[in-house]
């Protein structure tokens, strides 16, 4: 890879001398490549995401979450303490929950299910339409276009964990009576105080999805089949919380990117503890390396027949 | 084999690297057991218009994918503008426009937004004039109206204009055409010729793979031929052309018998014809140091041989081109 990068870097000086002497006009073609060139491929890339349909599409089903709580808890009344899931009973107390507890029910499935999605579609997505050759001899090159793909699918993930958190509050709001925040540990905190609490919660469950997403990276340049991506992302984040919930599997545990999936209440202790935070990014560091490593690997040999 | 191609190849450009837009050396591909490219030695001179020809599946676009860098030879060595690839890759492709086995486009992008991103994609493109770019180059291929519709909604030959737009958004120093005509009615065909016309006369070396021999003939300069993985044949049109065996002298005269012995005389070897009118018809093979055709003529007019008919025939592209791929091949004229 060090070589390869070493390759990229003569190459720019060997393309400003080809520019220089082919008297190439400065108005089309920059002579050094800049690392604007690379946030401007970003910027390209977020607003090909984001002017998709279907990303739309799925945070809009995101955002039905909170909604349906919402609407359901207002009609039918609230849950008695400890049943359903969590936060749930609270609603009714203080609206401002509507978010947290539509987290809790989004984080099993719905959001791993879109982030297979737009991690999975990454590079297969491409593939299967052909534009993988086209960006390609752009020339984008092949670490630089997996670098793009992977933070628009991490901002994604914000996008996805903020579409629940915000619109829950204000699904809460408008129907249910807000007050002061009654934390996990009892004490009680300001409105405002509250809401920056909640705006952490959806960091961490963002960070806690970036592992899940190297892996769809990584599976995305496996295949021309996006579809297939999807789906493996989606079903290892299934698998993987089966294997967290078997307690005979303990020594397995702490290993596994979904462990710490659901800490993110200990940002609702007074005063929170961070530490939850800290192992959790640790943890879906670890991944984000060891399946960024391998998505590189195989990207940069793979030919490409699509 | 190899050593047809290299009776065929000018050697003189051949050894001068620098005037070689593409050169490969022994470039082979293998795909598991199968043997998708074996040992092209390609040589495009700078400048020149070079036809790629071959019955599909004979390798031309694996060729054109180790070309840009899009899949890596098993063996042999492809520089591109003077530089190896896919080493200089990042050097390289800038300079080069290509359209890759059919154009290919995000569905759910505009015309415009799909140039903008492949645009964006290379790091050396500038993105103030990006725009301006990418109108002038939908422009060029006749798509202003349709800059703003969806990529699903354009037909194949207004595809095939977006990739070949893809192509120009920037000047290039080498345009690397996959089949561009596919897809296009008689008029599109017609304006694709003319743009790569005119970018030749620019001095833009332009490769172009095609099945499509009446095309090649209209508009390359130089010819290579591929055979299930080989180069049968490279060279400038007229070479392939002669390569083809010696041409055919066909006189038409009266006077038979004198016009045979004219024609002997200068070495055709006259084939003994029937006298079937009285207008015969006297059909020779030329040798390799042929005479020029008013030579000829001139030869059997001062023997008093009166020509009422005379002609020099080769043998077309399309025969040549059967004769070094096999038949079963998908001739379009």
């Amino acid at each position: 890879m060090s070589s390869r990068e070493a390759d990229a870097t003569t190459g720019a000086a060997r393309d400003a001398d080809l520019a220089d002497a082919g008297g190439t006009t400065d108005t089309v073609r920059r002579p050094r490549a800049a690392a604007s060139g690379t946030l401007r491929l970003l910027g390209n890339e977020l607003a090909t995401l984001f002017t998709r349909w279907r990303t739309w599409a799925m945070l809009g089903a995101l955002a039905l979450i909170p909604i349906l709580i919402g609407i359901a808890i207002r009609i039918a009344g609230g849950s008695s303490a400890g049943r359903g899931p969590a936060f749930l009973d609270q609603i009714t107390g203080n609206g401002l929950f509507v978010g947290i507890a539509a987290m809790t029910v989004a984080i099993p499935l719905f959001l791993p299910l879109t982030i297979g999605v737009t991690a999975g579609d990454a590079i297969a997505g491409e593939a299967s339409h052909g534009t993988l050759r086209y960006l390609l001899i752009a020339p984008a090159g092949r670490i630089r276009l997996l670098v793009v793909k992977y933070l628009a699918a991490a901002a994604f993930c914000l996008a996805g964990t903020l579409t629940v958190v915000v619109l829950g509050t204000l699904v809460g709001w408008l129907l249910f009576p807000i007050g002061p925040v009654t934390l996990l540990s009892g004490d009680e905190i300001p409105v405002g105080e509250g809401l920056l609490r909640f705006l952490a919660v959806a960091a961490y469950v963002a960070v806690s999805l970036l592992g899940l997403s190297a892996i769809g990276l990584f599976l995305s340049t496996l295949t021309t089949v996006p579809i297939g991506a999807m789906a493996a992302t989606s079903i290892l984040a299934v698998v993987s919380q089966i294997v967290g919930a078997i307690p005979q599997l303990e020594a397995l545990h702490p290993w596994l990117f979904t462990d710490r999936w659901l800490d993110f209440a200990d940002l609702l202790r007074s005063p929170p503890v961070w530490d939850s935070f800290a192992a959790n990014a640790l943890l879906q560091g670890a991944y984000v390396l060891v399946f960024g490593t391998l998505a590189i690997t195989r990207f940069v040999t793979r030919d490409v027949l699509s | 084999m190899s050593g047809r191609a290299g009776t065929v190849v000018d050697d003189a450009v051949a050894d001068d690297a620098a005037d070689l837009a593409i050169r490969t050396r022994g470039l082979t591909k293998r795909f598991r057991s199968q043997v998708a490219v074996d040992g092209l030695d390609l040589a495009v001179p700078r400048g020149a218009v070079y036809g790629f020809l071959g019955p599909n599946g004979s390798g031309k676009t694996t060729t054109i994918r180790m070309l840009l860098g899009l899949v890596r030879a098993t063996a042999g060595e492809a520089e591109v503008l003077g530089s190896p690839m896919p080493r200089a890759i990042d050097a390289v492709l800038p300079r080069v426009g290509a359209l890759v086995e059919g154009p290919a486009f995000s569905p759910y992008l505009t015309g415009a937004q799909n140039l903008r991103r492949f645009d964006a994609a290379d790091r050396h493109s500038i993105g103030s004039t990006r725009d301006t770019r990418v109108a002038e180059a939908l422009e060029r291929v006749g798509l202003s109206h349709a800059a703003a519709k969806k990529a699903h909604a354009y037909s194949l030959g207004m595809k095939q204009r977006l990739g070949l737009a893809n192509a120009l958004l920037m000047p290039r120093d080498l345009l690397v055409l996959d089949e561009p005509t596919n897809g296009l009615d008689p008029q599109g065909t017609r304006e694709v010729r003319a743009l790569i016309r005119s970018f030749a006369a620019d001095g833009t070396t332009v490769f172009v793979s095609s099945h499509l021999l009446a095309e090649v003939e209209q508009l390359c300069t130089h010819v290579g031929v591929m055979s299930a993985g080989r180069l049968v044949a490279q060279g400038t049109l007229e070479e392939l052309r002669r390569s083809g065996g010696r041409a055919r002298v066909r006189v038409r005269t009266p006077d038979a018998p004198a016009a045979r012995r004219v024609l002997a005389g200068l070495g055709i070897e006259v084939e003994s014809g029937s006298a079937a009118s009285d207008l015969e018809v006297v059909v020779g093979t030329l040798p390799d140091d042929e005479e020029a055709p008013e030579a000829i003529v001139a030869a059997l007019v001062a023997e008093r041989v009166r020509v009422r008919g005379f002609a020099v025939e080769r043998a077309s592209l399309e025969q040549r081109f059967v004769e070094l791929t096999g038949e079963g091949f998908d001739v379009v004229a």
